[in-house]
């Protein structure tokens, strides 16, 4: 009891050091649990980005290449694959439904992606959840568009807005479509996959600001032109009747011998995606381990620096009858309620930090946080920092537990 | 009460003389002792090994009829807690805690001292604060003080405050190393009546040591260190 009473007292007196102390252990806890919770969300806003879809068939091209420009529109693709091989593919049997897409315009920076409505009812991400809309429907005419969330948001976009899409990616693209103007007529629910970031309009578009000579207001043959018969498409998403049909068809078509066509199975590809990014998430959790370990030095060093400056105030103690086992157990205490205590705020540190960038991460990684409870591995995590906090109090403890009264009462000041 | 019989101390053990050296040395219980030398003669020295911070290379000390060279370290720890009171030259007191929690301090780590100095105090009730006002008040530190910042005090209410948690739980031996240094010739005398008076209360030798001679007049009995280490 005196002792807690006493421990209290003297890292009072010493609140400035022990502060410092203190602050260094919470932003350490606090990076260590940042950096854990964004590695872990992350890789599973990864493996959401896309789902339900069985295979991606697309020019041959690498797997990982293929998958960046048709699921994350990263990269280009340069070849395309040909309406004959699509529609010849598409019609096979076993085929239950299958998504063509085409990639490579922008608009002010973000992708544009021409596709079939096909692509509202039987795209799916996350758990197998499908696309839904957060106002409007999907397009109907070849001069509409739908918008992804962060598309409507960040460029303040409403519905009935007109919108000039431009040739090729980038902000600054020269060849702008003035002519081609869409109209918003749908702008999707978030769904924390790059589908925010993207604008969509009919595959037969596409060939229009590509130079297409028929005019969008061509009211006849619209709705056969909804789709139309582009020469070619970037690639295209199909879903059989049973997922045993997948490696047999993938095998066809890796194949077929009138195109050079590759075929990917999205969970696989995104899996060897994540094993190359493993070295990026190793490296970080390497890095919050040197913060601790460094905090944790640091406390060693004020603890150790203090035990110098304390020698008097331990002979005191001494003096008055507290046996050295109530030394090691002050000092021990002190360090333990210091970790502790730095632990505490650290976790506060991070819900805080959490609750401010959570939107941003969203906005701009596409990583959607998860505000929860802290997981059994983040407690285990805080666990071993706590014990790491203990045992090197211990270090010090036990130099005060050999202290002689003797030493620290031939200190005059 | 103390008894030293050949009592020899060396800092290190390939010292060619001892720091001290006592033939023989006898205060009874209830004393007074004035020990009195100059500088450098082993005052201190003389001190630690009473209140066994020490122990003799050679010789005996048997304090109230136990010999402090058969305790070990912590028997001779729980003995010092227990018996001895002891007013450092520099005082001692801990910076963070009032003036009240430094004189009870040494209650908490000792039972025995603690149930003698509720025994101290009847009125209002017994406690270990009141204990510590009733001697703080004694020694002659105003009421107004004794919550106040240590560090705040002055050395003559500073010194008080180290009497009193000597005092506190009414030790056998009180050893007060040269605690006047720093006052005048007046407050001197003052604070030591007011040591003698606490003495008697408690039936506590003391042990007194000073340079100052002219303190000497106080004290029942004088011990001069020169000369008592000139027996030989």
């Amino acid at each position: 009891m005196i002792l807690t009473k006493l421990a209290y007292k003297s890292l009072l007196n010493r609140r400035a050091s022990v502060l410092l102390t203190l602050f260094t252990i919470a932003i350490s806890v606090m990076l260590l649990l940042s950096i854990e919770r964004i590695r872990v969300d992350a890789k599973t806003s990864f493996s959401n980005t896309i789902s339900g879809t069985d295979l991606i068939v697309g020019a041959r091209t690498g797997d990982i290449q293929l998958l960046l420009s048709s699921v994350f529109r990263i990269g280009y693709a340069n070849n395309g694959v040909s309406w004959q091989s699509y529609q010849y593919i598409a019609a096979q049997r076993g085929v239950k439904w299958s998504i063509p897409i085409s990639l490579g315009d922008s608009h002010k920076g973000q992708a544009v992606l021409g596709t079939s409505r096909d692509y509202f009812t039987h795209y799916r991400f996350g758990k197998k959840q499908t696309l839904s809309f957060q106002q409007g429907h999907a397009f109907e005419h070849l001069n509409q568009v739908v918008l992804g969330s962060d598309v409507a948001s960040r460029l303040g976009y409403t519905l009935g807005d007109n919108i000039v899409i431009s040739h090729g990616m980038g902000n600054t693209s020269f060849h702008h479509h003035k002519d081609n103007p869409f109209t918003v007529i749908g702008i999707l629910n978030a769904t924390g996959t790059p589908v925010d970031k993207t604008l969509h309009i009919p595959l037969a578009a596409i060939d229009l600001i590509h130079g297409g000579s028929h005019s969008a207001n061509n009211e006849h043959d619209e709705h056969n032109n909804l789709i139309g018969e582009p020469s070619q498409i970037t690639a295209f998403l199909m879903g059989f009747d049973s997922p045993l049909y997948t490696l047999q068809i993938r095998r066809n078509i890796n194949q077929y011998k009138k195109e050079p066509l590759l075929a990917i199975m999205p969970t696989v590809t995104l899996k060897e995606l994540w094993q190359m990014l493993a070295i990026v998430e190793k490296v970080l959790l390497l890095f919050s381990g040197v913060v601790i370990l460094v905090s944790l030095l640091g406390m060693l060093t004020t603890l150790l620096a203090n035990l110098n400056q304390r020698r008097r105030e331990l002979a005191i103690l001494r003096s008055v009858g507290a046996r050295p086992w109530q030394l090691f157990t002050l000092i021990s205490m002190e360090s333990l309620f210091t970790t502790l205590l730095g632990c505490l705020v650290g976790c506060g540190l991070y819900y805080g930090v959490m609750l401010i960038s959570s939107s941003y991460l969203q906005s701009h990684a596409g990583i959607s946080v998860n505000i929860a409870m802290l997981s059994y591995y983040e407690l285990t995590l805080i666990g071993v920092i706590m014990a790491a906090g203990f045992i090197i109090g211990l270090i010090p403890a036990t130099r005060a537990y050999f202290y002689s009264l003797s030493d620290g009462m031939s200190i005059k000041t | 009460m103390i008894e030293l019989d050949n009592v020899t101390f060396k800092w290190h053990k390939n010292d060619a003389k001892p720091t001290l050296n006592i033939p023989t040395l006898r205060i009874d219980k209830g004393e007074h002792i004035f020990l009195h030398g100059p500088s450098g003669v082993g005052k201190s020295t003389l001190l630690a090994l009473l209140a066994g911070i020490n122990t003799p290379s050679s010789g005996n000390i048997r304090i109230l009829n136990r010999d402090l060279n058969t305790l070990s370290n912590t028997q001779r720890d729980v003995f010092r807690a227990e018996n001895i009171g002891y007013i450092f030259q520099n005082f001692n007191l801990l910076p963070y805690l009032t003036p009240i929690e430094n004189v009870t301090l040494g209650c908490e780590f000792s039972k025995s001292r603690k149930q003698k100095a509720l025994q101290q105090t009847a009125e209002p009730k017994p406690s270990l604060q009141n204990e510590a006002i009733r001697l703080l008040t004694a020694l002659g530190l105003s009421e107004s003080y004794h919550s106040k910042d240590v560090a705040s005090l002055s050395i003559g209410q500073q010194q008080r405050v180290a009497a009193a948690r000597a005092f506190i739980g009414s030790p056998e031996l009180i050893i007060a190393d040269e605690p006047t240094s720093a006052l005048d010739t007046a407050n001197r005398e003052n604070f030591i009546k007011l040591l003698f008076e606490q003495a008697k209360r408690a039936n506590s030798t003391l042990v007194f040591v000073s340079h100052d001679e002219t303190l000497k007049p106080l004290f029942n009995r004088a011990i001069s260190l020169v000369s008592l280490q000139e027996q030989l």
